[in-house]
């Protein structure tokens, strides 16, 4: 008989990985063993719990008790106080898990009390290698129902029904794409799905697959009984080596169990997947590229229509989803879709994940509700602005999206909102800035990833980025001129109006709107030569304040002679040789030296 | 095929429904400017010159690749139109060579032209120039020149596409992409057969022949619509001349041979200038062959032939023919073989 | 894969072996696990009482540990939570937490003897 009294779940997502989980993974199986617990404690690793700022996690159930950035030195003693002696070890719970004297469970964290867990509620709990333990959550329970219990058209209209929308940015009626493709003619049809996500900083879609790889496989294949394809195509990026070896650990036990295969739940019904690794284009993250890719081809988009409904890998119809939109399905299945559409609005149902990062407190995955304002994401959720810093804006949607402002703080986060204001949901980035962050240097940054990720295909994008990319250069290094600005606004007005893909299509955004939301600050770099946020470091001047006292430790670390002065007096700068080296700065032993 | 009625410009035309938005204004006389189309490629929507506005559509699309639809309002020139032409011509024209003045393709050149349509200032741009000062010259045959490409990709689509063989590709990405052979070497290590079908398709002076011949493209005195005569196929070509000589081999794409080409008909060519070109017959006296008229040679054939056949009869004779020579050309050597000789003894290289 | 009572199957001996990720349970049976329980024989207590509940299927029923209670003389103690009400048993042996669990666990009826009421009489 068991006597497995408690589980010690530890992250095994990329974030928890890299911070050491696996050296903590292999400590916990050691201590368990010195103190003779090995039969009654097991330790899982689980998929990513979203609140990687704090990693690596390590949960202890029954107790639910939430031991953040945990280091092998500290599991000694979690083994023998809580695990041995059955006391929590307070001072290793996360921060916000103890309030006072009162141990909080980890569903009881802020993080996580004011999130909505159904894409990831599998994640941090399940051990995503284990395909029994997603099934002990109701897995492939949907499949089943699915293909015993329903039509082909009943599936697809409970998809309608449910109002979800496209995951991956877009926000396109996920039931309709399906529609289309169960009505789309062709001898053979694919299910595909984008797990190439690309965006700077996202990482909802590789959470979810190697936290729950079986929710994704098992989607597709209710998506395949759907449509009518017997073959599917998961599409992932190589720079995801978990999340790769998870998904073929988990299409391989999904095989051996025979729900992927032939004559599933044996009904007619069978279906096979086949995992295929991107090379890393951000491009290939557009539908048409990654066909092209899946092809074999070189990751460039075709012009649409035909639509992959219609004509899609192999020139046959095809289903395209994201891991995200997906990891829904099941969900959608099992409760109904009044169920989804009781979660979030009416035009945007259900939940979206993002990943939180930039200058907050709580860097990770969120899932919340649809609907809830970007300040409850940002405070409640993401414990507000670290160091006191004032909020600046915060960018939704990666390098398709835009910058919002302190004014838009109580908008609600549906598709339909964050198009109006002039940003987008794209895939689920959400950066946030401080007053320390330059709006130009941000557009920049972002310019200057499409710029690096345009395929070359078509000239607005290929020649047109660069070239804002020039003038924002040009303006950050303080040689912009006032028509500068109705320069970009120009090209970027054409580059979005007739770039072939999303890509182009969307690249301008950040650039149009931080023109929109800070001008004044496009200005002050063009007109004042100024970078209010001290970034632009062309624009900055390095001067010496009334603080020195003359000791002459700058000149000699001048590696340019520009500072003069004589002893126990003041130094100059000159500012015409200064390069701005910053050697001065650190070595003067009062902080005279200042860069503004 | 179906008719279905659209709209373009305010006007409504009938078109039969698998027409592209591009095929139904060039058949009704409204002009669409294209860089990368060709009727002989599958759509591409690269360069992005054939843009339209279709009422309802989030942004232009490409005339080139959307199909009409009915009751589809279409309109080829608005502000909007032109101004997303302008910004893309002149974009494009910034990244590129700016020396028409010695460029041989002047004057038959789309991106020149449509500069010109579009009012491009040559020198007004806030942009940086970008060379890569890479030029191929190690085909026999053609150049390329990488600083005059504008990445339509047509020479990559007809290589593939037309003529199946693939020796080209785009390499790099965003800014960097480039036309490029396998590996990154150069256009002789690749599987090029020159045929030059890339050559004929480009629409600026990134691929062009090598030539000494010094000639604009609007002093041309006149193209000779011509039968190649390397093989049997029958390629059509053009025979571009300029001070009675020929300068360039076009290929029309009207053509029964679509444009495409092989390497001996596209540059095969220069022979004809040739000063050891044979022009007159030659007679073998004393051990030395030496120009004659084309009457003694006749004459001469004509007696030899006709001693020969009384001496030793029609089976002593045998005929060989070419297959450069034209199908009545083969017809009428055989007739005089068959016919008139009286022998079967004809056969034809048909190997060429 | 053959039909769904086969993956019912599965589920259901699955579920067994994660019931523990679960921290908001009906019922909490928490175990004093300091060193004076441990040396009172704590330790085979908590063993019978997670084998007996996970014999029987227990799903909603949590056994945890804690610190010392506190009475160290009355070590081994358990408590059992439920309803926001608190039944304390003291001098506990592997034995008795058996019979505690058949009783109280799943009859619904509170084992008085062993309580810590009866033995402070």
């Amino acid at each position: 008989m068991s006597l497995v009294r408690s589980h010690v779940l530890i992250c095994g997502g990329t974030g928890c990985t890299s911070s050491g989980s696996i050296s903590i993974h292999e400590k916990f199986e050691e201590c368990i063993k010195k103190f003779g617990l090995d039969k009654e404690v097991k330790v899982v690793k689980t998929g990513c719990f979203g609140l990687c700022e704090a990693g690596p996690i390590v949960v202890v159930y029954p107790e639910g008790a939430f031991y953040s950035h945990v280091k092998v030195e500290d599991i000694e003693r979690i083994t023998e106080e809580h695990l041995y002696k059955g006391r929590i070890v307070k001072d290793l719970l996360f921060k916000q898990a103890l309030e006072g004297d009162v141990i909080k469970s980890v569903n009881e964290v802020q993080f996580y009390k004011k999130q909505k867990r159904v894409v990831l509620k599998n994640c941090g709990v399940i051990n995503p290698e284990v395909i029994e333990e997603y099934i002990a959550f109701d897995g492939y329970k949907a499949l089943g129902k699915v293909v015993t219990e329903m039509t082909q058209q009943e599936v697809v209209d409970e998809i309608k029904k449910s109002g979800l929308r496209g995951r991956g940015g877009g926000g396109f009626p996920t039931g309709l794409k399906w529609q289309f493709t169960l009505d789309a003619i062709g001898k053979e049809k694919y299910v595909a799905c984008n797990a190439d996500e690309g965006d700077p900083g996202a990482f909802m879609d590789r959470s979810v697959l190697e936290g729950d790889p079986h929710s994704v496989i098992e989607a597709m294949a209710i998506a395949g009984y759907a449509i009518g394809a017997s073959k599917g195509f998961i599409y992932i990026r190589a720079e995801y080596p978990i999340a790769v070896e998870r998904l073929e650990i988990a299409l391989a036990q999904a095989k051996e169990l025979g729900v992927i295969g032939d004559n599933i739940f044996s009904t007619d019904f069978s279906f096979d997947l086949e995992i295929r690794l991107g090379a890393g284009a951000f491009v290939c993250g557009e539908e048409t590229a990654l066909i092209e890719s899946i092809e074999g081809r070189r990751g460039m988009p075709r012009p649409r229509p035909p639509f992959p409904a219609n004509k899609g890998i192999f020139q046959m119809p095809t289903l395209l989803n994201n891991v995200e939109t997906y990891a829904n399905i099941t969900q959608i299945i099992l409760n109904g879709a009044e169920w989804f559409r009781s979660i979030g609005t009416e035009k945007s149902p259900g939940t979206k994940v993002f990943a939180l990062g930039g200058k907050i407190n709580n860097t990770g995955l969120v899932e919340i509700p649809m609907g809830m304002t970007l300040r409850e994401v940002i405070y409640d959720i993401g414990g507000g602005i670290p160091n006191g810093k004032a909020f600046k804006a915060v960018q939704t949607g990666g390098p398709s999206g835009g910058c919002l402002t302190y004014k838009h703080l109580d908008e609600q986060i549906t598709y339909d909102n964050l198009v109006r204001l002039g940003s987008m949901m794209g895939s689920g980035g959400m950066i946030v800035l401080d007053e320390d962050n330059c709006m130009v240097d941000v557009a920049r940054f972002f310019l200057d990833f499409t710029v690096d990720e345009s395929c070359g295909k078509c000239t607005p994008c290929r020649e047109g980025t660069k070239r804002m990319l020039e003038l924002l250069n040009k303006i950050c290094d303080g040689k912009g001129e006032i028509e500068d600005i109705a320069r970009l606004e120009n090209l970027a007005v054409n580059i979005k109006d007739s770039s072939l893909c999303g890509l182009g299509q969307t690249a301008p955004n950040p650039v149009l709107s931080t023109i929109k939301n800070f001008r004044h600050e496009y200005i002050s770099h063009i007109e004042d030569k100024k970078c209010e946020a001290g970034v632009c470091k062309a624009l900055l001047k390095v001067t010496i304040t009334d603080k020195c006292i003359g000791c002459t430790a700058c000149t000699k670390v001048c590696p340019v002679d520009c500072i003069s002065g004589s002893r126990k007096e003041m130094h100059v700068i000159d500012q015409n040789l200064c390069i701005k080296c910053g050697a001065c700065i650190e070595k003067c032993p009062v902080n005279a030296i200042i860069l503004k | 095929m179906k008719k279905i009625e659209i709209s373009i410009n305010g006007n409504k035309i009938e078109v039969p429904s698998n027409y592209t938005i591009l095929e139904a204004a060039r058949e009704n006389g409204y002009r669409i400017p294209t860089l990368c189309h060709d009727d002989r490629l599958k759509p591409s929507g690269a360069c992005r010159m054939c843009v339209v506005e279709v009422e309802g559509a989030r942004s232009l699309v490409t005339s080139c690749s959307t199909p009409v639809r009915a009751g589809m309002v279409v309109k080829t020139n608005s502000d909007r139109v032109v101004n997303s032409r302008k910004t893309t011509l002149e974009l494009l024209w910034a990244d590129h060579n700016y020396d028409c003045l010695t460029c041989n393709k002047a004057g038959n050149c789309d991106l020149q032209d449509l500069c010109y349509e579009h009012d491009i200032d040559p020198l007004d741009g806030p942009y940086i120039k970008y060379s890569s000062n890479h030029v191929d010259k190690t085909n026999e045959f053609y150049i390329f020149d990488e600083d005059k490409c504008i990445l339509c990709g047509k020479c990559v689509r007809a290589c593939s596409e037309l003529e199946g063989v693939g020796a080209i590709t785009f390499s790099g990405r965003g800014h960097h992409t480039h036309i490029s052979h396998p590996f990154e070497k150069e256009m002789l290590l690749s599987d090029c057969v020159s045929c030059g079908t890339c050559v004929s398709v480009c629409p600026t002076g990134a691929l062009m022949e090598k030539t000494n011949a010094k000639f604009r493209n609007w002093d041309i005195d006149k193209k000779v619509k011509t039968t190649c005569t390397y093989c049997g196929v029958g390629c059509q070509l053009e025979l571009v001349v300029h001070d009675n000589k020929v300068v360039r081999i076009d290929a029309p794409a009207d053509s029964i041979n679509k444009g495409i080409t092989c390497v001996k008909g596209k540059f095969g060519y220069k022979f004809i200038d040739r000063d050891d070109r044979l022009k007159m017959p030659l007679i073998r006296k004393k051990g030395k062959l030496v120009e004659s008229s084309w009457d003694e040679a006749y004459d001469l054939i004509a007696s030899k032939m006709t001693s020969t056949l009384e001496n030793y009869g029609p089976d002593s004779f045998a005929a060989l023919s070419s297959a450069r020579c034209t199908n009545e050309e083969n017809y009428i050597l055989q007739k005089l073989f068959r016919g008139v000789i009286k022998t079967n003894n004809v056969d034809h290289c048909a190997r060429l | 894969m053959k039909s769904l009572d086969e993956l019912a199957k599965i589920r259901e001996k699955a579920l067994k072996k994660v019931s523990t990720r679960n921290s908001d349970k009906k019922v909490r049976i928490v175990v004093g696990m300091a060193t004076c329980g441990i040396s009172a024989g704590a330790r085979p207590v908590l063993n019978a009482l997670v084998e007996e509940v996970n014999k029987r299927e227990l799903v909603d029923v949590e056994v945890t540990q804690t610190g010392c209670i506190g009475i160290c003389r009355l070590e081994p103690i358990f408590e059992v939570y439920q309803n926001g009400e608190k039944v304390t048993y003291v001098n506990m042996t592997a034995e008795k937490a058996r019979e505690v669990v058949a009783n109280h666990i799943v009859n619904g009826n509170v084992v008085s003897k062993y309580t810590i009421g009866a033995y402070e009489k």
